[in-house]
């Protein structure tokens, strides 16, 4: 075998295996994919039973809440980044710090201080690197995220949001995170948890045009808000943090279906090479056999004369 | 017969039972607290303890809830928990390990979590 066939078919060996990985972690990630997605579903009564509470009381009672009152200029806020801990995830989670970098800049141009807390490896290493400040972070559960998960991340937000400013404390709370929208769209999008818009929140209770009716609080209506306030936010990242890890792995997906496709597409072309290479090869040996054969007739002609 | 409310017990990642009941009695933060068909509208902070669900078929479902809020109206009662387990998904014996390793640490979240799980499958 010729030096150039068999560097070839090395190639194609080491493509083969690259192509193998790729689609084997493909069809992880859409098993993944599936499954997250029943989380969100399943996460979906609490929360929307949650909403639905949280507009009874907002419209129902003249109650004034820190958490549901605007501070008359607000100076600091926290910006909550859902990344991933794992990338191969194509542009995830360079679109997710991007959307933080908007929501920051446009912050900062508000006039307000930007404290940033962020979920997952990549973004923390992100923000490292650029030897910016984070506030908090956590990594390691970005792939499943459960109920406790969520109530480990909204709890420093909570604690700083009840604080005053000038203790360190922050006015206003963003989450950045990437929404699903289908198995083929995921969007980075950002929103303001707090303080809460309550016509917002009416908003997205789904029996809309519904007449709530005028509940009795147990035990008062501010005991009922102190406690379903930050529930509400919990539900909320939790709900972001499911929704980021079904994305993530929607991303994943699609990354490794691209590198699986062109994969495929580089076997064949090498497999084309090889081939010109192997023709070439026995096109140069026949060519030297009726070489040889041409000279030596010619030799033993000579002799003869 | 008597008249009959719709009941949501959730927990926030899922949907742990619904149905058809005549009676509801659960722990709010104020005292235990009854609710039948036609109930005023209420909406309450709920301690954690068992919630007893009497179902229109006569049985008695008991579930422990830690923390949450009972929320009731147009006759449909809503038991949102971040943790809700029916008694019989509790494994007793896991339970009391539970309560005496939580005695033994001295961690009281844990013993209450424990102690709730007992109490519920004893109502049972």
């Amino acid at each position: 075998m010729g030096a150039q066939l068999r560097v070839y078919k090395r190639r194609i060996r080491s493509v083969t295996a690259t192509k193998k990985i790729t689609k084997a972690m493909e069809m992880i990630a859409a098993s993944r994919v599936v499954k997250a997605q029943r989380k969100v579903a399943a996460s979906t009564p609490y929360a929307t039973e949650l909403t639905r509470a949280v507009t009874a009381v907002g419209t129902g009672s003249n109650t004034k809440h820190p958490l549901t009152t605007e501070a008359d200029n607000p100076t600091r806020a926290a910006v909550l980044l859902l990344t991933s801990d794992r990338g191969l995830a194509g542009a995830f989670n360079s679109n997710a710090i991007k959307g933080a970098e908007q929501l920051t800049e446009r912050l900062e141009r508000e006039g307000k201080e930007v404290d940033m807390y962020i979920v997952g490896r990549r973004g923390v290493a992100h923000y490292n690197f650029r030897e910016r400040k984070i506030a908090e972070q956590w990594t390691g559960f970005t792939d499943e995220p459960t109920y406790a998960d969520a109530k480990k991340v909204a709890g420093p937000l909570i604690e700083a949001i009840e604080k005053d400013t000038a203790d360190g404390g922050v006015d206003e709370l963003h989450i950045v995170y990437t929404e699903f929208v289908s198995m083929m769209t995921q969007t980075a999008i950002d929103a303001r948890l707090l303080p809460l818009r309550l016509e917002e929140v009416a908003e997205e209770a789904p029996p809309k045009g519904e007449i709530l009716p005028l509940y009795d609080f147990e035990p008062s209506a501010e005991d009922v808000l102190d406690a379903l306030l930050p529930r509400y936010v919990e539900s909320r990242i939790y709900n972001a943090l499911l929704q980021s890890a079904a994305s993530k792995h929607a991303a994943t997906r699609r990354a490794m279906k691209s590198a699986t496709d062109n994969a495929g597409e580089l076997i064949e072309t090498l497999t084309r090479l090889a081939n010109q290479a192997r023709q070439a090869e026995i096109t140069q040996e026949i060519s030297e056999i009726v070489g040889g054969a041409s000279a030596l007739a010619d030799a033993t002609a000579g002799s003869d004369r | 017969m008597a008249a009959e409310l719709h009941v949501e017990l959730v927990a926030a990642d899922r949907s742990v039972w619904s149905g058809e009941a005549t009676l509801v009695v659960a722990r709010t933060t104020s005292g235990d607290i009854g609710v039948m068909a036609g109930h005023q509208p209420l909406l309450g902070v709920l301690e954690s303890g068992p919630v007893t669900i009497r179902t229109s078929e006569g049985g008695t479902v008991v579930a422990a809830v830690h923390g949450g809020f009972v929320s009731f109206a147009d006759n449909k009662l809503s038991l949102l928990a971040e943790i809700a387990e029916l008694s019989d998904e509790i494994d007793i014996e896991r339970a009391e390990r539970a309560l005496e390793r939580a005695k033994g640490e001295d961690d009281a979240s844990a013993e209450r979590r424990a102690d709730v799980r007992l109490r519920a499958v004893a109502a049972r």
